[in-house]
């Protein structure tokens, strides 16, 4: 158990950098869910934690040790692959235990800490298997064990659940959160899936391009998104973004195709500023036709997804918006209605650096 | 229905008749030894075996052809082979497998380079090098020794090549795993490189262990006493010149003889290829 530090992080690939200066303290038993499309930097920025590459810049810290030039042994690390890299010719024992035969652990401990392991995973029939002989979740299971036994400082897992269908991904999301708070270990933990991240994390690091977009709690990264990037990637179906312009008096945005929409708080400084309008697409709903303060659209296409429906629409200017309404579909295609944000449901973006505006 | 029948037969018949070209020699070989010089010597050897075998293996086997010609024992010379086919064998895999690691799992500086000093001594087999390689072993004393016959013919690109594919195709996680369960190289080489490799092992063993066994030319130069003799070259001194007629029965028993060595590797590595081809797991 310990905190894991990453301050002003560095990585550079020749002239590509990779990462661009993260920082982030994680909290002793936290569990942080590194969140970012493919590419922006996610693996390499765990790998450097556990030692597989080379920091370019900046310090890691784990339980207060600057790790910068230890081993990967050394750094008191464990870490779960996508792939699970299993040993393929040790069985499901061996594989568990090799890292601490290595650490000269006597033979009783190894027995009791692996009977452990394989208790709480439910792999005690699969002992004396190989990897080639179990599914991919119980391999998944094996990797897991792997890194428990060795009780470290830290989990680190990429993007574990990757190699599994959709069903075995949700339940073994679920085993991994119950595994976590039940022993408590600090946990970094890489994914491109947003569900995942909302559902696992303590908090958030959503990165872009090799740096930090946001950190922050699930809900945090919700409800109040730090960026357009982040307000895009968080959330199903996305974000609707509006290009519009706060009004002369600071008080509502307008919009291209002639809408008024009311700000909560007037915003003087900002009047005439141009501006990024986000609205969810479940944080609107269907408004009397003659409503002023709502979108006029007509629908293109209704997808029924039984607990809700997603319809997707058009406005007069010939933007699409996308609108979530709880419970199957009260709307056909071609139908024209007019929906309103709910109240608190606007965000503003800054329309050049796409920084959120408080 | 007939047509398809005889095209169907046909690969088989082909087949056949390819296992009769290549097996009558070794049968006729077998038959061989089992006559007497004499019904060898006419010129009428009969397609049934006689009734000479066991005394010409025997003869054979300790070196003594009736009360004339003495050769060297066919067990002095399958030792000679033997200790030879397998330090080469053994060699050859234990060189190759540790240079092949090398090349595939460090970074360090000429890395490349030497990868293709190994590659280009493909183009130089034996018996291109073979007058400098002589004098060396001559200069060290090695003429008529174990040491001479086996060293020289060790280094292996082709083994180093192989290996090297083959660890080229363990994913870079399995490394990096052992490296945080605290495995160093030497570790990494020996619980999990090693283990992995073992049916490729088995099938370079099994090529480099004919490969040694069947060498000629080079035994040929580097031995001159009859104890060194291989068997390979045995054989081959034991077919006269013409001045005196040839013991066929007996050089017939020591050709079967020296068959029985690779017969016998392939036969017992059959089992380590199956079991690899069956649970290939990686
Ligand atoms: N060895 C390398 N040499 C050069 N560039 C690299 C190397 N490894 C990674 N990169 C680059 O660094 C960036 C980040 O890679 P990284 O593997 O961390 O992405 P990721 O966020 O894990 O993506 P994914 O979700 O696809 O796994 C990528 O643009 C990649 O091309
Ligand atoms: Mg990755």
């Amino acid at each position: 158990m310990a905190t894991v530090e990453i301050r002003n992080v560095r990585k550079s690939y020749g002239p590509v950098e990779a990462i661009k200066g993260i920082d982030i303290a994680i909290q002793d038993g936290e569990f942080l869910v590194l969140l970012g499309p493919s590419g922006c930097g996610k693996s390499t920025l765990l790998r450097m934690v556990a030692g597989l590459e080379g920091i370019t810049g900046g310090e890691i810290a784990i339980g207060g040790r600057v790790v910068n030039h230890l081993d990967p042994k050394d750094r008191d690390i464990a870490m779960v692959f996508q792939n699970y890299a299993l040993y393929p010719h040790m069985t499901v024992f061996d594989n568990m235990a090799y890292g601490l035969k290595i650490r000269g652990i006597p033979k009783a401990e190894i027995r009791a800490r692996v009977d452990k392991a394989a208790n709480i995973l439910e792999l005690g029939r699969f002992l004396d298997r190989r990897p080639s002989q179990l599914s991919g979740g119980q391999r998944q299971r094996v990797a897991m064990g792997r890194a428990i036994v060795r009780e470290p400082a830290a989990f680190l897992f990429d993007e574990p659940l990757s190699n599994l269908d959709a069903k075995l991904r949700t339940q073994m999301r679920v085993e991994i959160k119950r595994l976590q708070d039940r022993l408590g270990i600090t946990s970094l933990y890489v994914t491109h899936d947003q569900v995942e991240a909302m559902t696992l994390a303590d908090r958030i690091l959503v990165m872009n391009h090799g740096v930090a977009e946001q950190i922050g709690t699930p809900l945090e990264v919700y409800q109040r998104p730090a960026s357009l990037f982040v307000a895009g990637f968080i959330g199903s179906p996305p974000m609707n973004v509006l290009d519009g312009r706060i009004d002369d008096r600071g008080e509502a945005v307008l919009l291209p195709g002639g809408q008024r929409l009311a700000l909560p708080q007037a915003r003087p400084t900002d009047a005439g500023r141009p501006v990024k309008l986000g609205i969810r697409p479940e944080h609107m709903a269907v408004a009397a036709q003659d409503f002023s303060g709502g979108f006029s659209i007509e629908v293109e296409l209704v997808e029924a997804l039984g607990a809700d429906t997603v319809v997707y629409g058009r406005l007069p200017d010939g933007e699409s918006l996308l609108v979530r309404m709880a419970g199957i579909p009260t709307v056909r295609e071609r139908d024209r209605l007019t929906v309103a944000p709910q109240d608190g449901a606007l965000h503003l973006f800054d329309a050049v650096t796409g920084r959120r505006m408080e | 229905m007939k047509p398809t029948r005889f095209i169907d037969l046909l690969p088989h018949i082909v087949l056949i008749v390819g296992v009769l070209i290549f097996a009558y020699p070794i049968y006729v070989t077998l038959i061989g030894s089992t006559w007497d010089s004499g019904t060898i010597g006419r010129g009428g050897l009969p397609l049934w075996p006689g009734g000479q075998g066991a005394t010409n293996y025997a003869q054979a086997w300790v070196g003594e052809a009736g009360d004339r010609a003495m050769y060297t024992p066919v067990r002095t010379m399958m030792l000679n082979s033997l200790v030879m086919a397998l330090s080469i064998a053994v060699g050859k895999i234990a060189i190759s497998i540790l240079s092949a690691y090398a090349v595939a799992f460090f970074r360090f500086p000429l890395r490349m380079a030497f990868f293709w000093l190994i590659f280009i001594t493909l183009m130089l087999p034996v018996e291109v090098r073979i007058i400098p390689t002589y004098k060396v072993v001559a200069d060290l004393g090695l003429i008529n020794t174990y040491a001479g016959l086996a060293i020289p013919l060790i280094a292996s690109a082709t083994a180093t090549l192989l290996f090297r594919q083959f660890f080229l195709t363990i994913p870079d996680e399995l490394l990096e795993a052992a490296k945080i369960d605290g495995a160093g190289p030497v570790r990494f080489f020996i619980d999990v490189v090693l283990p992995l490799s073992r049916t490729n092992i088995a099938a370079l063993f099994v090529i480099l262990f004919i490969y040694g066994w069947n060498q000629y030319l080079w035994p040929l130069l580097v031995t001159s006493s009859g104890d060194m003799e291989t068997i390979v070259t045995g054989i081959t001194k034991m077919i006269g010149t013409g001045e005196s007629a040839n013991d066929w029965h007996i050089i017939m028993a020591t050709t079967v003889l020296a068959m029985l060595p690779p017969v016998a590797v392939v036969v017992f590595m059959q089992r380590w290829f199956v079991k690899g081809l069956v649970d290939s797991e990686k």
